[in-house]
């Protein structure tokens, strides 16, 4: 299968990209790692005029934890999160899911930017920019912007990007201490979107107590579910069973998965909350120090 | 330096009358090759169309079977699904590119000895991520040589003898670097 006729951009700076954007006028698509992309192009899914290929505009991949926060660049590629071993250590829930998006040769090429912001269900990285409580940066034409992970997802492959903008890099709160986080994901087969998955992240106090909690779930709505209910029960708690076992309930309910090829209804429903269960307890152990 | 087992002549364009037009300048397998391509057109079909360097196998064509893996900067990526265009200025090597001066690379003289292929369909895609692991981790344990091979499939022989062909290229490759200059 070859991709429609597309003309071919390699731009140089962000702003160069955004004028390209802007001239199509919606009419061209950003062109990042490829791996979602160039699929659909094949299939006559997405037949864009243009191509705008950021992977030649430096400095757009990096992955560093400055001024109280992790920033990562769009063109950071899905497989550099799982080298990272300041991610091992402090961001546990990114080296989880990155270990679970499609297989190594991949995520040699697909990108941070493109897994966030493409907008398809089954990515592995909103469901962990959610939990985490990120914040997307965004380039376009009236200049940047921020969006806060939690108003980007609205549909599926529907977000809070235009057709003129740029994901440039996400930001991550630094990580705490007394802070634990996990990404859970189950597949049909190696290399598959998730039948279901699930972020966990808690920040705890000395004595165990919630301070703060994110879970979303990957694979079961048109979108990555934000189950805020699930997490804000678990705030001032010192979990026990019963909490944690509450909480998995809530993200669950919370679910509206469709049945497909990966699974009817109800099992995907339940899967959210098992795994919602199981990335919590992991969080959990994790943000008392162990693994 | 390694060389292509056929000579790479300044590559004549596969293209669409009225279609745009990239020139692109890639490495392959060590020599700098200069062609007008598509945009669209993907890795793999530049190099087994445009080059000839039929080696790299096209499977499934959706980016999950790994038969047309080649290496671009030193890492293995599934050629159907880059396009030349990104391909520019970078260094691809495809498995014909494994070979150096007429010796099999140590990785391919395993895949003999072990049997480490059966209908040899996977096995040029299987080759190029053994060499980019071995690279990266010379010794590596079964689990993590199965975790490495996760994106490339073979519906023949169940892996076993393919992660035995990887852990005896990895024995080749150190009892070579351990005994410079000779066979141990």
């Amino acid at each position: 299968m070859i991709p429609p006729q597309f003309e071919y951009y390699a731009p140089s700076s962000v702003d160069e990209a955004v004028a390209l954007l802007r001239r199509f006028d919606g009419e061209a698509k950003v062109l990042a790692g490829g791996h979602s992309l160039i699929p659909l192009m094949k299939l006559r899914l997405a037949e864009p005029k243009a191509l705008v290929d950021i992977n030649r505009i430096p400095n757009l991949a990096y992955l560093r934890e400055e001024d109280g926060y992790l920033w990562i660049g769009a063109t950071t590629r899905t497989g550099d999160l799982l080298d990272s071993a300041l991610l091992r250590k402090s961001y546990p829930i990114l080296t989880d899911a990155a270990q679970e998006i499609a297989d190594p040769l991949v995520r040699n090429l697909g990108t941070v930017g493109g897994n966030v912001c493409h907008g398809d269900p089954g990515n592995d990285l909103p469901a962990c920019m959610l939990a985490l409580g990120a914040v997307l940066s965004v380039a376009g034409p009236a200049g940047p912007r921020e969006i806060a992970a939690a108003e980007f997802y609205r549909d599926t492959f529907v977000t809070a990007l235009e057709p003129t903008e740029i994901l440039t890099e996400v930001r991550i709160p630094k990580a705490r201490s007394h802070q634990g986080n996990a990404y859970q994901k189950i597949e049909k087969r190696v290399g598959d979107f998730a039948i279901a998955g699930a972020a966990a992240n808690l920040v705890v106090d000395a004595a165990g107590r919630v301070e703060t909690a994110g879970i979303a779930l990957t694979g079961v709505g048109p979108t990555v579910v934000h189950a805020t209910a699930a997490a804000a029960a678990l705030v001032g708690e010192v979990p026990s069973e019963t909490h944690l076992a509450n909480a998995a309930r809530l993200a669950e309910t919370a679910t509206d998965p469709s049945g497909d090829l990966r699974g009817p209804v109800a099992y995907k429903r339940a899967m959210a909350g098992v795994l919602a269960r199981r990335a919590l307890e992991r969080a959990l152990a994790r943000a008392k120090g162990g693994s | 330096m390694a060389t292509s087992a056929r000579p790479v002549a300044p590559a004549a364009a596969v293209t669409t009358a009225g279609a745009p037009i990239s020139r692109i300048q890639v490495t392959v397998n060590g020599q700098p090759v200069v062609a007008e391509v598509e945009p669209r057109t993907l890795l793999v079909h530049f190099l087994r169309e445009v080059l000839g360097l039929t080696g790299t196998h096209i499977g499934c064509d959706t980016s999950h079977c790994g038969a047309c893996t080649v290496h671009l900067d030193g890492k293995p990526v599934k050629s159907c699904t880059v396009l030349a265009v990104q391909a520019s200025g970078r260094q691809v090597r495809t498995v014909e590119g494994l070979e150096v001066d007429g010796k099999l690379s140590p990785v391919q003289e395993a895949f003999i000895e072990a049997h480490g292929l059966q209908c040899g369909f996977c096995t040029p895609g299987m080759m190029m991520t053994a060499t980019a692991l071995l690279a990266r981790n010379p010794n590596p344990t079964d689990a993590e040589t199965r975790d490495a091979i996760r994106g490339n499939l073979c519906r023949c022989t169940g892996y076993v003898n393919i992660v035995k062909a990887i852990r005896l290229a990895g024995q080749k490759m150190q009892s070579a670097s351990s005994a410079p200059g000779g066979k141990p």
